[in-house]
């Protein structure tokens, strides 16, 4: 097998057209939300009421721009789909030049719908599901400026600017998980978050920072061109730092630790940031770098490997979690290393990860909000031991659940089944290895999915005496059955609506065909049969026998996989527990070693001029006479240099 | 137009001390009051004169020079170039922000508020004529003078350890001072031996130094800047200082007045010494380097919130000196740039750490906690400036690390990347402050916070203002930087790397 990667895209070179018309006015996607969260966060406690109302209307609006936007971009041809909207000039140092812009093309305008889109929906769903907190200005306003955030992120046409909106999420995503900060855990995860992230920060920044050592620029129009001409060590450099970053937003290897702490944050949160839009920043990223990865061999394995290695760590953790919210949470990092894989893979995969990212957007949005409206009816349980039959009580949940349950392990022709075949499909084809943990991937996917059907839905109640599960208010469940329709349409719609996602994408992430070795009907058999038996096992495990309502010992891999494989653990002896030994000698050796040394003096003096304090006022008089040395000495140095 | 503006920026603080010293016994409200009001006038005073020098567009405007003693060459010569139009501006906007900080606090164990408002415009007026002076001499002076008004206000208002601290001040400021002095000399004899004895800045610089000498004098000043920086290992005064001192003071030392030291290298040991610049410059980098890496670790040990930031305050100084000596463009623009956010966001983080000790009566981390609850704007005040101080894209702090992190990286790889893991330690020496103390359940102590009052919203809204709108537009801040920077660079006579594939022309 070939690497895909050692076929260079053929990304076509289209300089953007300059924003008129109804293009001219794309920064208000960006400013309808920010103005939100302004408004809110500034108001302050006496917005609680109203805080829902003016919350959602910032990115219903933005979503009812971003469709005007797209449906003018359709009807243009497709070599001018791409728009360029410059904003003002944010500064010039030497000879380097940042300009704030955006760029609309047809992948910014994808992220752009799905991020008011699906981010209108989760703020609805949250007037319900927040109804009785006392914070709901701050609650929306963190959501606004997140939506704000987001869409910086994917409108920016300059690396640094994107960077911005890059770190903007980031902020968003702390405030968010530390929502409930009166909870010690909840902050502790929000900081955890955080510095992870910092971690991808460093790349990052270094990869924006070498880009301008490189190219004397950081803006889209100016890179791209060039990269082709770029030293390679460079360029292998350049992405792997990028991929670093990938690694903290995306919650990838081997910075995964913090997406499941992350699940403090209220369940909305999960779905709209740790779930639908912000972890896919990661993935965004390497697409929209394409120019930087084709033909990058070295960082474009290295993708492969990070997507690989996610995509099995994420599941095999989520067969274990009985926390409900965890095991979606490690099924999203599982997720997201599809994606990345498929970004790994250059033009042939560029598309399909992006068509992924918009299918999980859905169906993952949908089982978060599912996972939410069971917790709402629930007292806030989180442990699926102590679900089960809750499709009775919860009728509307479980028909939405199940639609999201049946598009993510790609049963057709449910969403997930057209965008992850397709990523099975251009991994085989590419990368055997990669491509059969991909396969080997969709049969755990199956299974813990299936396992969380079963213990939430199905089997026998295993409810607290005091619990009453009910359904959910109207709020919460419209925006389930529009998520949930979309699970159910939204892959095919995505493939053959119009000209398909593929062909949408084209002119932004090129095109490229690589010939699989067996026919494709033969492979989606395979596939199938792989998810099949996944449901199968998972059945008889937890669907055949009652399930215990402790959770049992598990083998060595449940243990593992329930502490997250050991992640923090690593952390902790390799960075934490070493990095405080440090901090706490240096602390020492600072006041004592560094201090002592120069101090020694001071010391002798301070006794000194204590002493002399008994006698006099204070140490005015001592500062005096050194004042009058160094007057003496200047006056003598004078009159040397009058000398000659 | 020829109005004085400098002059005046010096002569109206200066007044307004004295003023404020002689107002009677008694009438210690009206002092304070006189006090902030020269403040404000002063800041709207550089402000316009800010305004009017972008309109003039001149690199170098507001040259005022008087002989003061002709025989010796002594002027009193001042002038402003970007660089220290921005931190006269600075110091000026801070001042009434730090006096309305302290407007209780220095009535604290019944001390008389009168000399702290009186001392701070003295310094104000000091560190304006440092940062204008075009005079090696009166520079010298004043750097040294300022010393004498911060000894007090260290020595007069700090905590229990305060004499100790000022003390400690004073001697390594003085010793550093000394052995600038004996370098100000020595640059002295070299115009003297040159035929023209005079101490003004630009005719120093016009001299032609010998190399083995530009090196002891780089030394001498780069000793007395240092440690007022302060760079590592010449930082161990600040903590201290920082810790003993008022908050609002230690704001005032750590966040206006040490950039009397880095603005000091910029404008006397850039272009006095550039042979013995280039030579010792890797010399440099590495110490910042470590600043920044070592006064990070320390911030996170520390369990004193004073000393914490004054811990941060020394990692970034480091990256501010850092930028300095790469030499390039973006290194020194952005250093120039940091100074001036680094004054903002410590001076932010400072007085609403002098918020809370109000509140509470201890500098330990750990007898804070779940502050958050009780007083949301509080918490979210410190959230902000802490963020500020971890340079949060978005904010003002973020585009000068970066460009210093740009300009370091693209002569000095290594130094870029170290410098760098410095992000990573600021995102945790802010959020693990602010969680032990804002975050989690309610303490007994901390249960009935009272949230800010108006006068400290007042503190506050003017620096999260300035954060937020230079980080969203620092264009004309920049602009102005690096008309400023240019020369002194074509001084030092280097110029920026190239890139190695540059973009096409055309684009940008």
């Amino acid at each position: 097998m070939t690497l895909a990667s050692a076929l260079v895209g053929q990304t076509t070179e289209e300089t953007p057209s300059l924003a008129e018309g109804v293009f001219s006015s794309t920064w208000l996607l960006i400013a309808l939300p920010l103005l939100g969260a302004a408004v809110l966060l500034l108001g302050g406690r006496r917005l609680n009421r109203i805080a829902p109302v003016l919350g959602c209307a910032a990115p219903v609006l933005a979503f009812v721009l971003a469709a005007v936007l797209f449906f003018s971009m359709v009807g243009r041809a497709p070599e001018e789909r791409a728009i360029s909207v410059p904003m003002y000039d944010f500064f010039t140092v030497g000879d380097y030049s940042v300009a704030v812009g955006l760029l609309l093309d047809q992948l910014s305008m994808a992220f752009a719908l799905l991020i008011t889109g699906v981010g209108s929906l989760i703020h609805i769903y949250s007037i319900g599901y927040m109804e009785h907190d006392e914070n709901k200005q701050r609650f929306f306003g963190y959501l606004n400026l997140f939506v704000a955030a987001m869409l910086l992120l994917v409108l920016a046409d300059d690396y640094l600017i994107l960077y911005v909106g890059w770190e903007g999420v980031g902020l968003a995503s702390y405030l968010l998980i530390g929502f409930w900060q009166h909870k010690d855990s909840a902050a502790v995860a929000a900081k955890k978050a955080f510095v992870v992230n910092r971690v991808g920060d460093f790349g990052m920044s270094l990869a924006v920072i070498s880009m301008v050592v490189v190219f004397g620029s950081t803006a889209f129009a100016a890179v791209f061109p060039a990269a082709a001409g770029a030293p390679n060590d460079w360029l292998v450099a350049i992405g792997l730092l990028l991929l670093l970053g990938a690694c903290g937003k995306s919650a990838q290897f081997p910075l995964q630790s913090w997406l499941l702490d992350a699940m403090e944050g209220p369940t909305p949160v999960s779905a709209l940031i740790h779930a639908a839009t912000m972890v896919t920043a990661g993935v965004y990223l390497i697409v929209r770098s394409a120019a930087i990865y084709n033909g990058n061999e070295i960082a474009q394995t290295a993708v492969v490997i990070v997507g690989t290695i996610t995509l099995l760590m994420g599941a095999i953790i989520g067969c274990a979690k009985d926390d409900i919210k965890k095991a979606l949470a490690g099924s999203t990092m599982s997720q997201i290393g599809y994606m990345m894989l498929a970004a790994g893979l250059g033009p042939a995969g560029y598309a399909f990860a992006i068509f992924h990212l918009l299918t999980h957007g859905f169906f993952k949005a949908d089982l978060f909000l599912g996972a939410g409206s069971v917790m709402h009816g629930t007292n806030d349980e989180v442990d699926m031991r102590r679900y089960g039959a809750l499709r009775v009580a919860m009728p509307i949940t479980f028909l939405t659940f199940a639609a999201g349950y049946l598009a993510i392990i790609g049963i057709p022709p449910f969403a997930g089944f057209f965008s992850k075949d397709s990523i099975i499909e251009v991994a085989i084809a590419s990368n055997f290895v990669a491509g059969f943990c991909a396969l080997v991937g969709a049969g755990i996917t199956a299974f813990y999915m299936t396992r969380v059907m079963l213990l939430t839905f199905l089997g026998e109640k295993r409810w607290a005496a005091d619990a009453h599960p009910h359904e959910s208010p109207l709020v919460m469940t419209i925006p389930l059955m529009i998520l949930g329709g979309l699970s159910v349409v939204g892959g095919a719609a995505l493939l053959y609506l119009g000209g398909g996602i593929v062909e949408w994408l084209e002119p932004v992430t090129g095109e490229e065909h690589v010939e699989l070795g067996i026919p494709i009907w033969a492979l989606t058999l395979i596939t199938l049969a792989v998810v099949l038996v996944g449901v199968f096992i998972a059945w008889q495990i937890f669907g055949r026998q009652p399930v215990p309502v402790t959770q049992p010992r598990g083998s060595v891999v449940t243990v593992a996989a329930r502490a997250d494989l050991y992640g923090d653990a690593v952390n902790e002896a390799v960075f934490m527990r070493p990095g405080q030994y440090l901090t706490r000698s240096l602390v020492y050796v600072d006041n004592r070693g560094v201090d002592g040394a120069v101090v020694g003096t001071a010391a002798a003096v301070g006794r000194f001029s204590t002493r002399l304090r008994r006698w006099q006022t204070g140490f005015v008089r001592s500062y005096a006479l050194s004042m009058l040395v160094g007057a003496a000495i200047v006056v003598v140095a004078m009159l040397v240099v009058r000398l000659p | 137009m020829n109005f004085p503006w400098l002059t005046t920026l010096i002569a109206v603080p200066l007044l307004g001390a004295a003023l404020t010293a002689l107002v009677p016994r008694g009438l210690e409200l009206a002092a304070k009051r006189l006090a902030l009001f020269i403040a404000v006038i002063t800041a709207i005073i550089a402000l316009v004169a800010a305004v009017a020098f972008v309109g003039e567009g001149q690199p170098e405007q507001f040259v005022e020079q008087y002989e003061w003693v002709g025989s010796l060459g002594v002027f009193y010569a001042v002038g402003a170039n970007g660089v220290s139009l921005s931190l006269i501006v600075l110091t000026a906007v801070v001042t009434p922000i730090v006096l309305l900080a302290m407007w209780r606090e220095a009535e604290a164990e019944r001390r008389n508020p009168k000399p702290f408002f009186a001392l701070v415009l003295l310094l104000e007026a000091m560190i304006i004529g440092t940062f204008a002076a075009q005079d090696v001499l009166l520079f010298y002076v004043l750097f040294e003078a300022m010393l004498v008004p911060m000894y007090f206000l260290i020595g007069l208002y700090g905590g229990p350890q305060r004499r100790y601290a000022a003390v400690k001040f004073l001697l390594y400021n003085l010793l550093g001072g000394l052995i600038m002095l004996a370098a100000v000399i020595g640059l002295y004899v070299q115009s003297v031996n040159a035929g023209q004895p005079s101490f003004l800045l630009a005719d120093l610089v016009a001299l032609e130094v010998p190399v083995d000498i530009q090196r002891w004098l780089f030394l001498g000043f780069m000793f007395a800047f240092a440690i007022k920086a302060p760079l590592w290992p010449f930082h161990t005064w600040l903590p201290d200082a920082a810790a003993e001192s008022t908050p609002a003071n230690a704001a005032y030392l750590s966040g206006v007045m040490d950039k009397v030291g880095t603005f000091g290298m910029i404008a006397l040991v850039l272009p006095l010494f550039p042979d013995a610049t280039r030579e010792f410059a890797p010399v440099v980098v590495v110490l910042a380097v470590i600043s920044i890496v070592y006064g990070a670790l320390l911030a996170v040990g520390q369990t004193d919130m004073k000393r914490l930031i004054a811990y941060t305050s020394i990692s970034h100084f480091g990256f501010i000196v850092l930028g300095i000596f790469a030499l390039t463009s973006q290194g020194v623009a952005g250093s120039t740039l940091y100074m001036v956010n680094h004054g903002l966001s410590t001076v932010a983080l400072f007085v609403i750490v002098g918020f809370l000790i109000v509140r509470r009566g201890s500098r330990l981390v750990a007898d804070y906690g779940g502050v958050a609850q009780p007083a949301p704007i509080l918490a979210g005040s410190l959230l902000f400036a802490g963020l500020s101080g971890l340079a949060l894209p978005g904010l003002a702090t973020f585009v000068s690390e970066f460009l210093v992190l740009v300009g370091t990286y693209s002569r000095y790889r290594a130094a870029g990347v170290v410098a760098t893991v410095g992000i990573i330690l600021a995102a945790l020496y802010i959020l693990l402050f602010y969680q032990r103390t804002m975050t989690g359940p309610a303490r007994e102590a901390t249960r009935d916070f009272p949230d800010l009052r108006r006068r400290e919203i007042l503190v506050v809204a003017p620096l999260v203002a300035l954060l937020l709108a230079v980080g969203f537009f620092p264009k004309p801040l920049l602009d102005v930087i690096d008309d400023g920077v240019r020369p002194t660079l074509v001084e030092v006579g280097v110029s920026d790397p190239e890139p190695i594939t540059p973009a096409a022309e055309g684009s940008e």
